[in-house]
């Protein structure tokens, strides 16, 4: 097949040589190798980026959770064995607190943003006019930068000039301290994540709504069900793998979340470590304190807790697809 | 990519409602409209609920930028004020914003046409082959917490004398795009039919031929989602550029995170420099609404 088309790509031509012949020659050796082996040609260079900037940090990080490293990472370190991680599943003050703050803003956020975001995609589920200035008004946050989303939400939720205060003022309500609160911070946190994210569950679940098929829904209106019914009975159990899929993506950049926890309380997770998740944990242990051997144990532990939960999920989602 | 096609289903659905609902349908018809007028007001109540909470905290932030930071504490000038273009002429001037601009903007253009160099073939490959453990290994790097990719890679990055510049940064930054790229593009590709290709083949073409004259023109809606989307985390992206910018190369959500660190916040000045940010990529956004759609629900209705 080779000889039928001259080869063309660019990386296909050897340096050339004083023999056209010969260099003809070796480019249609060269293309037909290229062609046999397309498979690990094309995928080769991506997986070996991939490798270099995971694998090797990743076993990296691995190896630094087992040394005393800090200070600086050029530093002399020695190998200490588990005592990182014993240190740091017996520390009650900082990572026990930062796993619960991690699971509650995932498991808080996560809810909020599937109940809302499939009420909002059963809304946009039918045609209606105007609907295109809807779906513009659901698009605008989803590509905002969290950073300037989070300093955003701060002028709005500041105790003494935000607008939220302003509005509860109106009704009544007594100012709240919201993100400056030790007890409401990371509330107010969730919040702005469920404004920032719930659109990207509602554009999946519509995704997932549109290719649903008319039948069971037609007969269960014809057997005489109300519309809860038939939502919750046959809408739902159909839509379950797409919710599944939503609360994975999602999931998983929840567990992550940096920039607007960091970028609205900042180094700590704020002065009592109000809003301080692993994430946020684990950087200011690497980037603010220097201690790389603690970090990479956290960071070691928060990587298991992702794998895991996302195992569940994508256990439970092949038994709901059965 | 589901969403692609729904404008068409869209236009079909228009029938009247039925009286008696024992009538087979014949052609493929959605559920017939909810008729009840509470209902319909319920809905239009609600979707302009939806709008305003998602719009108002934007709309507030494009008020604020245009204020003194005296109006901004005047709690009677929410939405009555004269408006002053001096916090963007602050920001834009004498912050040098346009420099994060060019930054943001070159960190995020060139990782994405380097994402796709090497993204594009690679999905090609792992959704013609089934390549499943391969793009396990790639789909990894979007579950890995990013710090703790962060201390080696500043290691290694701080000895070769690279922190700072903006190799290090698109290299940070490929790392989030390429398995996006991936990612949308295996799914575009799976659903992209093998005929083609072959009747290509047959007609002569090798099989890289085939795929460099067929496929990939065929898959230019595909690499415009994947593409797109990479630009967009890009640009918003904030952890690698904390670390890893220097002086020269600070892209702009580390320019605003900046801003506050400053004893007294400028209010005016840091929502200024918020829409800066926010406001190019909303256009963007705008303007290719179809692909960003297509891009987030990519692979979420396989099942």
């Amino acid at each position: 097949m080779s000889v039928l088309t001259p080869p063309r790509s660019a990386q296909s031509q050897p340096p050339s040589s004083r023999n056209a012949d010969r260099a003809a020659g070796a480019r249609e050796n060269f293309s037909a190798w290229a062609n046999q082996h397309r498979k690990w040609l094309f995928a080769a260079p991506a997986m070996i980026f991939v490798g270099v900037l995971i694998i090797f940090p990743l076993a990296w990080t691995l190896y630094l959770s087992l040394t005393d490293s800090q200070g600086s990472v050029r530093a002399a370190s020695e190998f200490i064995g588990l005592e990182n991680y014993v240190t740091v599943l017996s520390d009650v003050e900082r990572f026990w607190p930062a796993v619960g703050r991690t699971l509650t803003f995932t498991g808080v956020a996560l809810v909020c943003e599937v109940v809302l975001g499939m009420c909002i995609a059963l809304l946009l589920w039918r045609p209606f006019r105007g609907e295109k200035w809807v779906r513009v008004a659901i698009l605008l946050p989803l590509v905002a930068t969290p950073v300037a989303v989070g300093m955003m939400w701060r002028l709005i939720f500041d105790p003494n000039i935000g607008f939220v205060n302003q509005l509860l003022g109106m009704v009544g309500i007594p100012p709240q301290p919201w993100l400056s609160g030790q007890d409401t911070a990371l509330g107010t946190t969730i919040f702005m994540d469920v404004w920032q994210w719930t659109p990207m569950v509602v554009l999946i679940l519509l995704a997932g709504l549109t290719s649903l098929s008319e039948e069971p829904d037609e007969a269960a209106r014809m057997d005489g069900a109300n519309a809860f019914q038939r939502f919750f009975f046959i809408t739902l159990p159909l839509m379950m793998p797409t919710v599944i899929v939503a609360i994975l993506l999602r999931g998983i950049d929840a567990l992550k979340t940096f920039d607007i926890l960091y970028a609205t309380k900042g180094k700590g997770g704020g002065s009592f470590h109000e809003v301080e998740t692993l994430n946020v944990y684990a950087y200011g242990l690497s980037f603010d304190y220097n201690q790389y051997g603690l970090s990479s144990a956290v960071l070691i532990l928060f990587f298991m807790i992702i794998i895991g939960s996302m195992w569940l999920l994508t256990m439970r989602k092949k038994a709901v697809s059965k | 990519m589901t969403v692609l096609s729904e404008n068409t289903e869209h236009t079909e659905k228009t029938e009247p409602r039925s009286a008696t609902p024992a009538r087979p349908a014949p052609a493929p018809r959605r559920r017939k409209p909810l008729g009840t007028r509470a209902y319909k007001a319920f809905r239009v109540a609600a979707l302009i609920a939806v709008v305003l909470f998602l719009v108002a905290p934007l709309f507030w932030m494009l008020l604020a930028s245009f204020k003194t930071n005296v109006d901004i504490y005047d709690t009677g000038k929410s939405f009555f004020f004269t408006p002053t273009g001096e916090n963007y002429a602050n920001v834009l001037q004498r912050n040098n914003y346009f420099v994060f601009i060019f930054n943001s903007f070159w960190v995020a253009f060139v990782s994405t046409v380097l994402s796709l160099v090497l993204g594009v073939p690679a999905a090609y490959a792992m959704s013609r082959f089934t390549m499943h453990r391969s793009a396990l290994v790639v789909l990894m790097a979007r579950v890995i917490p990013g710090v703790s990719l962060l201390v080696p890679w500043y290691y290694v990055f701080s000895n070769l004398k690279m922190v700072g510049g903006f190799e290090v940064l698109i290299l940070s930054h490929m790392f989030v795009s390429l398995p996006l790229i991936v990612y949308i593009m295996m799914s575009y590709f799976d659903s992209l039919p093998l005929e083609l290709e072959e009747s290509a083949q047959v007609d002569g073409l090798t099989p890289i031929g085939a795929f460099r004259r067929i496929t990939l023109p065929l898959s230019v809606a595909g690499m415009a989602t994947a593409g797109i989307l990479s630009f967009i985390f890009s640009w918003n992206n904030f952890m690698f550029a904390l670390v890893l910018s220097g002086s020269k190369t600070k892209t702009l959500p580390v320019a605003i995170f900046d801003f506050v660190s400053y004893a007294s916040i400028d209010w005016g000045g840091l929502m200024a420099a918020a829409t800066v940010v926010t406001v190019p990529i909303m256009i963007i956004a705008l303007f290719t609404q179809k692909y960003i759609v297509s891009g987030m629900t990519a692979g979420a209705t396989k099942g």
